[in-house]
């Protein structure tokens, strides 16, 4: 099979922008990402561009040039970016493409996400009663696993101050200010038992990658970064999923888990492996739960990892280096692109004040979400 | 208020005018769903089951599609979960207790229909809604 590498990646960063043309920032994170691998649009022979909002994402060929090459428009939820890079990657390992780019955008209103039950197949009662909010989802999955598992609060509030901590440290983030244990736990229930501190919010964005043929990446660069697996796996029957009127008493694994153990065994790496992680941090709980689905600790195992610092930055698997979706936001198009273009970073080992310090050889990255779908990469040296 | 001013929120969630409402599903080859799906046969789900989990909605959710006759300042929080129906199904559903420091993963919860808004002509909207039982928290 055709190696992939990654050989120029490229940010436009998350947060707000006032008028600014959401095609305007995809462009922009493009051009980024072609300036990375010192190269031009006109030797990118395929695009996939994801986007929420954006109903034509590929309407960015109006910004970047027509080249009369095919564009495809991607949505996938949450999964949105994961899926683009998936396919880019797909389309060279294919032949129909030496170069490729994967590239997402969004730019969301403000607030939690709201729509017409119907859009997603459900009916209008579940919205007029107050049900239809997917952040129930978060609160009842992490309030559920803490009593499984005697996951405390405190861990949770660790979990957002971590992330807040090293958007701190983080000039692209959108959250730039530290915040501590105690103020997270104290600030105003959304969801209990999910703080304010502890939510990722939407916001607007972009991120964008440059992909080709493993054999001419040095034409690009000195330092590529392998595609070793890009998984995507969609929820199983029992699987406990956002907005879901009723489950099956008889439960099964997320989609994660699946997503995950597809792309350790493609890769030929295990969670042992992994040197730097991106995982979906919708909300802290979130990232407890995804440590243990990625296989990278048991259930229950996060609440000693965490108190003693396993997942920040030094520490034996730092997780969400860049702040995660809690510092950055969630531009759904975009938000799994900004994950390989911080582990792309770290793995090169140019992340600035908050490389890792293990040389890291080995990144994976993470998405999960509604309607019950999971995204996972391992990139590597 | 009288009966005839309050209607459910939807046709065919739960028996009702009823002393004991149920849930109205459906069951095909031994899988439950709720609401009922259109082509299965429908079933009277129990009336208890057991707290899986819950969480709560601290602040009014955007509207629409809610359609509480609440407003951002006068809205009151209430919490939501899954009970699990023994046999059947787990289903999610609102509480009639709004305190999670009162609520308990395993706790027995039983049916109820409640109203939750107040139409402009005054017809209230009832939806179904789980109460812990009582005396019987863990």
């Amino acid at each position: 099979m055709t190696d992939v590498a990654i050989v120029g990646v490229g940010l436009h960063p998350f947060g707000r922008y006032g008028d600014k043309l959401c095609l305007e920032m995809g462009a922009e994170a493009a051009q980024a990402a072609l300036a990375d691998a010192g190269t031009e649009w006109s030797r990118v022979q395929s695009a996939y561009v994801g986007s929420y909002e954006v109903s034509n994402p590929d309407a960015i060929v109006g910004w970047l040039g027509l080249t009369g090459i095919p564009v495809r428009g991607v949505f996938n939820g949450c999964a949105t970016g994961g899926t683009s890079l998936q396919m880019a990657a797909q389309a060279i390992r294919h032949g129909e493409a030496d170069v490729a780019m994967a590239i997402g955008m969004d730019k969301h209103p403000r607030g939690a996400f709201s729509a017409d039950p119907s859009v997603v197949g459900l009916p209008s009662w579940y919205g007029q009663t107050g049900m239809f909010l997917t952040t129930h989802f978060f609160g009842t999955k992490i309030n559920r696993y803490m009593h499984d598992h005697g996951i405390t609060a405190e861990t949770l509030a660790r979990v957002a101050a971590k992330n807040l901590a090293n958007g701190a440290i983080n000039p692209q983030a959108w959250r730039q200010k530290a915040v501590s244990v105690e103020e997270i736990l104290n600030s105003a229930v959304v969801n209990y038992p999910l703080t304010r501190y502890m939510y990722c919010n939407p916001d607007e964005g972009a991120a964008a990658l440059v992909l080709c043929r493993a054999d001419l990446a040095g034409q690009f660069t000195s330092t590529p970064i392998y595609v070793r697996a890009a998984e995507l796996r969609s929820r199983r029957e029992g699987a406990f999923e956002v907005q879901s009127p009723s489950l099956p008493v008889q439960s099964a694994p997320s989609p994660t888990v699946d997503a995950s153990r597809a792309a350790y065994e493609i890769a030929g790496v295990g969670p042992e492996d992994v040197d730097v992680a991106q995982l979906q941090d919708t909300d802290a709980g979130s990232e407890v739960i995804h440590m243990a689905e990625n296989g990278f600790c048991g259930d229950g195992e996060q609440e000693k990892w965490i108190a003693d610092g396993d997942t920040e930055i030094g520490g034996r698997l730092p997780v969400n280096t860049d702040g995660g979706l809690i510092a950055n936001g969630e531009p759904i198009g975009a938000s799994g692109l900004r994950q390989v273009y911080e582990i792309v970073l770290q793995l090169q080992g140019r992340a600035g004040q908050r490389q890792v310090p293990n040389n890291p050889r080995v990144g994976y990255t993470h998405l999960y979400g509604a309607p019950g779908a999971s995204a996972v990469s391992i990139l590597s040296r | 208020m009288s009966a005839s001013n309050q209607k459910p929120v939807a046709e065919g969630l739960f028996t009702w005018p009823s002393d004991e409402p149920q849930l109205i599903g459906s069951e095909s080859s031994g899988r439950y769903s709720f609401p009922a799906r259109p082509n299965e046969n429908q079933v009277l789900l129990q009336r208890r089951g057991t707290l899986w989990g819950f969480t709560t909605q601290q602040f009014r959710p955007p509207s629409p599609p809610y359609d509480g006759d609440d407003t951002a300042e006068t809205f009151q929080p209430y919490a939501l979960g899954y009970v699990e129906l023994p046999g059947e199904l787990m289903v999610q559903a609102r509480f009639t207790e709004s305190d999670p420091a009162k609520l308990t993963i395993g706790q027995e919860m039983e049916l109820r229909v409640v109203p939750y808004t107040t139409r402009a002509d005054g017809t209230e909207l009832l939806t179904f809604a789980f109460a812990p039982v009582e005396g019987n928290s863990q």
